[in-house]
């Protein structure tokens, strides 16, 4: 076998090889997919009553709590980062974290510092790369949150939000949240939004026409809200990060199907290649032996 | 008159239908619900939910922690988790 075709059939066997991992992680992206969305719907309930009951209270309640009330002065915000663990997801990681930077040039320009809490191993080695401050990071669960994991990082950012940011260097006065909305299989967004202080969201159904239901709490609207926002930001913080698993393993599935359609095509392309030169081959060991068997007959012809 | 029940978890919509009557535990006592009760948000503790269904079934969950919403005849039970 010619060298040029021992190359052709390595590199073509190589491909296949990889095409094989490609197409193994297409699939089962696609299948945890179908898991991921359940769970965004599963939570989906939970997220709309908290959401419901957070605006009926704090549109009843006349209290100030310290997580609705924006700081007159806000001095630094927390921007909490959503990303993946695990590569080979295409532009996912990258969509959320440029999100990301461009959430922190905003704030900056409105004169505030940033701290930054990061979801995923991605965001992290990003942030490390470029040695800034990280004020907290979790990893492990991108693909598969469970709501302790939403409850941990949650806890961080409320803790950092109740210090007094003008005297605590820790504190935040505003949380802002970065990931990424599932939309569809074809189409996800990394989007930023602010959490706190709470721009009470009008959910998607129109609000009941007459007047809001003047309720009764027990034990007091304030205590209430004390209990209800807390839960509410780790429901909010839950939801995201569901959407974004759901997200990760939609972008996946596209990044390996294309590179088992680009692996196909360059399959397609080198037998191509190896049938030429093994064409090629052929055609020169012919001539070679025509030629040979010219030369042997012209030079006995000469020797009569 | 019965009420709609939704039972929901982060995780799971629990429980939902109707009923006729529910009780919980609050940080003020244990607190019953029937059909016309007046608008009420309240702040569960670790306890049992009772949920008695329009077919006369007897649902008990144990929660730990969460919310009881009342409006209009509307009763949603937020929790952290059930078992």
């Amino acid at each position: 076998m010619g060298a040029q075709l021992r190359v052709y059939r390595r590199r073509m066997r190589s491909v296949k090889a990889t095409k094989k991992i490609t197409k193994a992680m297409e699939l089962i992206s696609a299948s945890r997919i179908v898991k991921a969305q359940q769970r965004v719907a599963a939570s989906t309930p939970y997220a709309n009553e908290l959401t419901r009951a957070v605006s009926a209270v704090a549109s009843v309640s006349s209290t100030n709590h310290p997580l609705t009330t924006p700081s007159e002065n806000p001095k630094r915000a927390a921007v909490l980062i959503i990303s993946a663990d695990r590569g080979m997801a295409g532009a996912y990681s990258n969509n959320a974290i440029k999100e990301g930077e461009q959430l922190a040039a905003l704030l900056r320009e409105r004169g505030l510092q940033t701290a930054n809490f990061l979801v995923g191993r991605k965001a992290v080695n990003y942030y490390k790369f470029r040695n800034r401050d990280i004020a907290g990071s979790w990893t492990g669960f991108s693909d598969n949150p469970t709501y302790e994991d939403a409850r941990a990082v949650a806890d961080a950012l409320i803790t950092a939000f109740l210090a007094d940011s003008q005297t605590d260097i820790n504190g935040v006065d505003e949380i802002h949240i970065v990931y990424t909305e599932f939309k569809s299989m074809l189409t996800q967004n990394a989007l930023a939004k602010r959490m706190l202080p709470l721009e009470v969201v009008e959910s998607s159904t129109p609000a009941p026409a007459g007047l809001l239901p003047s309720y009764e709490f027990e034990p007091n609207a304030g205590e209430v809200l004390n209990a209800l926002l807390p839960r509410y930001i780790q429901a909010r913080i839950f939801n995201a990060m569901l959407q974004s698993a759901a997200s990760e393993h939609a972008a996946r599935r596209r990044a390996m199907k294309s590179a088992t359609d680009n692996a196909d095509e360059l399959i397609k392309s080198l037998t191509r290649l190896a049938n030429a030169a093994r064409q090629a081959e052929i055609t020169q060991e012919i001539s070679e032996i025509v030629g040979g068997a010219d030369a042997l007959s012209s030079a006995s012809a000469g020797s009569e | 008159m019965a009420l709609t029940v939704a039972l929901v978890s982060p995780t799971q919509k629990v429980w939902s239908g109707e009923a006729v009557f529910i009780s919980a535990r609050t940080t003020e006592g244990v607190l019953g619900v029937l059909p016309g009760h007046a608008p009420l948000f309240g702040v569960l503790v670790d306890g049992a939910v009772n949920i008695k269904g329009v077919d006369g079934s007897n649902t008990q969950f144990n929660v730990s922690g969460g919310f009881l919403s009342v409006s209009n005849d509307r009763v949603s039970i937020l929790t952290e988790s059930v078992n």
